[in-house]
């Protein structure tokens, strides 16, 4: 059943995630710690699902399909960054800083 | 039945280990590329976990599609991109006065999470006020295990997916197609 010690593995790897987020300046980076933080919530699905019945299941089936549109849509975003500004660094994106 | 739980659950802390292990060096390393590589033996382990949890299927397209297909995409943009290491990665303190504040959340989180059983789940959902019938939580927790004996790993997932999920299965390829149009937009340098 392991109920608990997934959903314990869940948080850890979700505030991995939002930490990784905080303190990295890498775009590329910061959003594959977004994925992590995607994947920690799947597993907290999938826990439940044992529980609940096979919807948990699907639902990750569709997180995955969001996810890798917006890895996609992400990775073109930051390609066009890159060919602005030469650069990933988050700390020099700062057009809108008043 | 009692030494068949005990490997099952030592088997489940090995791969519980090596996710928070590779998630750890994922979001500490300077390089780009090894922070990716990291970041797929996390999946690959967590797909195993999957696998613990009665979710085959889900497990088997954690690792084609998540593993394979989405981080080979971020593999792909690394090395187009050419990234140097830089080797001072990181944000200044208030980030990490904020990740502090995370790791202390997280303690707390742990310890109450830790001890959460199908038994206490049932009672706590049965006592609140919720919209969920508390005979959805099955103390007994065999819901998903009768369903695969009899459909099979894949049957059990397929028939509510195109049955009781069909309009959101056909939403996905629009936001899908959205996805790709709006990539090549964003990507091409004219158009």
């Amino acid at each position: 059943m392991l109920l608990g010690p997934s959903l314990a593995l869940s948080a850890v790897l979700f505030v991995l995630g939002v930490a990784g987020v905080l303190i990295r300046r890498n775009a590329i980076v910061v959003f594959m710690c977004v994925e992590l933080m995607l994947n920690a919530v799947n597993l907290t699905f999938i826990a439940l699902a044992q529980l609940h019945g096979v919807s948990g299941q699907i639902m990750v089936f569709f997180v995955m399909t969001v996810a890798a549109a917006e890895a996609a849509v992400g990775l073109a975003i930051i390609l066009a960054i890159f060919r602005h500004t030469q650069s990933v660094d988050l700390t020099h994106i700062n057009l809108l800083r008043g | 039945m009692a030494s068949n739980v005990t490997v099952t659950t030592v088997i489940f802390y090995v791969f519980a280990v090596w996710a928070v292990g590779s998630a750890l060096l994922c979001i500490t390393r300077s390089n780009a590329l090894a922070s990716a590589l990291w970041l797929v033996s996390t999946m690959f382990a967590l797909a195993a976990i999957f696998v613990i949890l009665q979710a085959q299927f889900i497990a088997a397209i954690q690792v084609l599609v998540y593993a394979g297909a989405v981080m080979v995409l971020f593999l792909f943009v690394i090395m187009l991109l050419n990234l140097e290491d830089v080797p001072h990665d990181w944000k200044r303190w208030p980030a990490w006065v904020v990740g502090v504040g995370l790791a202390a959340v997280l303690g707390t989180t742990l310890v109450t999470l830790h001890s959460y059983t199908p038994a206490r789940l049932a009672r706590e959902v049965s006592t609140m006020p919720s919209p969920v019938d508390p005979r959805l939580v099955f103390p007994e927790g065999n819901a998903l295990a009768v369903a695969t004996a009899t459909q099979g790993a894949v049957g059990s997932v397929a028939q509510p997916l195109f049955q009781g999920y069909l309009i959101p299965f056909e939403v996905t390829s629009v936001l899908l197609l959205a996805a790709v149009v709006g990539a090549v937009v964003l990507a091409k340098k004219k158009l």
